[in-house]
């Protein structure tokens, strides 16, 4: 690893300020994927700023129909939160199911989404239950926020600030997850909320995406018989040591009518 | 970047200058010369360098030096009250024969103590498993680790550990 200057704000506005002019600069939440990265010399950043003494961004509350998470919540303290636990009980088992304990004691809500991983699990719920991405400079639709492959909608020194999630009548979470890294090999997140069925998916592609027909064919029927015979096209699809881009399609298929029966239970 | 850390290790304040990037793992052996947290991977998998900052399981290769600033950390040398005392955990890994070269072992542990007290001392055998997964074994086949954890659990609770 190389060297860097660190510095630790207190304050949302003091991390912005630190961050500015400095195009080589990078923030780290839990530092799960940035200390990995800068082990490996992938990224020399001249500065590490380190949002863990920021308060203001750690937290859950909810807010009328929403649950409002802060960038900074770390994955177990969403999967142990009562709140999330009553509003959206889906995105606390996807919280306590990403990697293993250490990380999850570490890693950050704000930190995984921003970094987009296409093996991630939160993209899925976010895309699914069509969340709303805060940064200190506006909102960004769920739909209008991940770009691509570790591609987000986030500019550069822009920070996530919080994600708020409508609660949903139905919701789970489907992971088939890499046997050696936990990362999924195929999530599929299914939801329904007051803004229609949604399903979508992550770790298959280059990033999440939803499956239209299968969001058509739940609207009218809430079944995994309603989606038994939609095929996804395995076209795009991640090709790997871990699975032909065939195998993931036919895994979508299996992972939803799972997330399905789930989530009528 | 030089940076003065201070923090609190097995109930002792300790303090020491070190780079912005050092590792916890770093400062713990090379600067502390406490070796029993051990380095297996390097790469934020194996959980051999499990401590508890702040009486949470973190893998102290994963997080600087400078980020466990004013921090609680307690590392696999601050759990036997004495060489013959050991932990209810150490203890159980001892009796059921838990660990073979004993490389992956100071992570075992801490990571079993941490699981143990969040799950209020009850925990089943599929927990267990479940919960060691960010610890790897290249020896013991884990099956005398999850005897081990499973029989320290009741243990630590009537020690009050
Ligand atoms: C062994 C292991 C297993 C894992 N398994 C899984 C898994 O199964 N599923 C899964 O989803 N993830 C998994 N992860 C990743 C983990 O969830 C990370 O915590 C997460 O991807 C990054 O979160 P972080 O808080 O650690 O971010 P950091 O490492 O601190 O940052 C990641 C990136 O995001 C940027 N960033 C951080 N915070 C913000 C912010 N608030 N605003 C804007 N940019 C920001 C940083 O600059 C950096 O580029 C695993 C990691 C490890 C080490
Ligand atoms: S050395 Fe830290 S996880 Fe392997
Ligand atoms: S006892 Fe040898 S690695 Fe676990």
């Amino acid at each position: 690893m190389y060297d860097f200057a660190y510095h630790r704000p207190k304050s949302v506005a003091d991390a912005i300020g630190l961050l500015k002019g400095k195009t080589e600069a990078r923030v780290m939440s839990g530092g799960m994927t940035l200390i990995p990265t800068l082990k490996q010399r992938l990224a020399r950043p001249s500065d590490v700023v380190d949002l863990g003494g920021v308060k203001e961004l750690a937290g859950i509350k909810v807010e009328g129909n929403n649950v409002v998470i802060g960038g900074m919540t770390r994955h177990a303290d969403v999967a142990s939160s009562a709140d999330v636990k009553a509003a959206i009980p889906a995105l606390a088992y996807l919280a306590g199911h990403i990697g293993d304990p250490q990380v999850r004691n570490r890693g950050t809500m704000g930190g995984s989404v921003a970094n987009n991983d296409p093996a991630a699990d939160y993209p899925g719920a976010v895309v699914a239950l069509n969340a709303t991405v805060s940064t200190n400079t506006r909102k960004i639709a769920a739909d209008d926020f991940f770009k691509g492959l570790f591609e987000t909608a986030l500019a550069e020194g822009e920070l996530i600030t919080g994600i708020s999630f409508p609660k949903a009548e139905k919701a789970a979470y489907m992971k088939f997850p890499n046997p050696a890294s936990r990362y999924a090999m195929v999530g599929v997140f299914v939801a329904k909320t007051a803004a229609g069925v949604r399903v979508a998916v992550t770790g298959a592609g280059a990033t999440v995406f939803r499956v239209k027909a299968m969001e058509e064919a739940l609207s009218k029927n809430f079944s995994s018989a309603a989606i038994k015979d939609i095929k996804i096209p395995a076209d795009g699809l991640n090709s790997d040591i871990h699975g032909s881009a065939e195998y993931r399609a036919h895994l979508v298929g299996v992972m939803a009518r799972r997330a399905v029966d789930a989530a009528n239970k | 970047m030089t940076i003065s850390v201070a923090m609190t290790v097995n109930g002792k304040s300790v303090s020491g200058k070190v780079e912005a990037r050092t590792l916890l793992v770093q400062f713990l052996r090379e600067h502390l010369g406490m070796t029993g947290t051990h380095v297996g991977c390097d790469t934020s998998q194996c959980g051999a360098c499990v401590v508890h900052v702040d009486g949470k399981s973190i893998k102290s290769c994963t997080i600087l030096a400078v980020q466990a600033e004013g921090s609680k950390v307690t590392t696999i040398e601050g759990l036997a009250e004495s060489a013959d005392k050991l932990h209810p955990m150490q203890e159980a890994f001892r009796e059921n024969h838990a660990l073979q070269c004993g490389f992956c072992t100071p992570g075992m542990v801490m990571s079993a103590i941490d699981m143990v007290k969040r799950h209020n001392y009850q925990l089943d055998e599929a927990t267990v498993r479940r919960e060691l997964e960010g610890n790897l074994c290249r020896c013991t086949g884990y099956h005398n680790i999850v005897k081990a954890i499973l029989a320290a659990a009741p243990a630590m609770k009537s020690a009050g550990v």
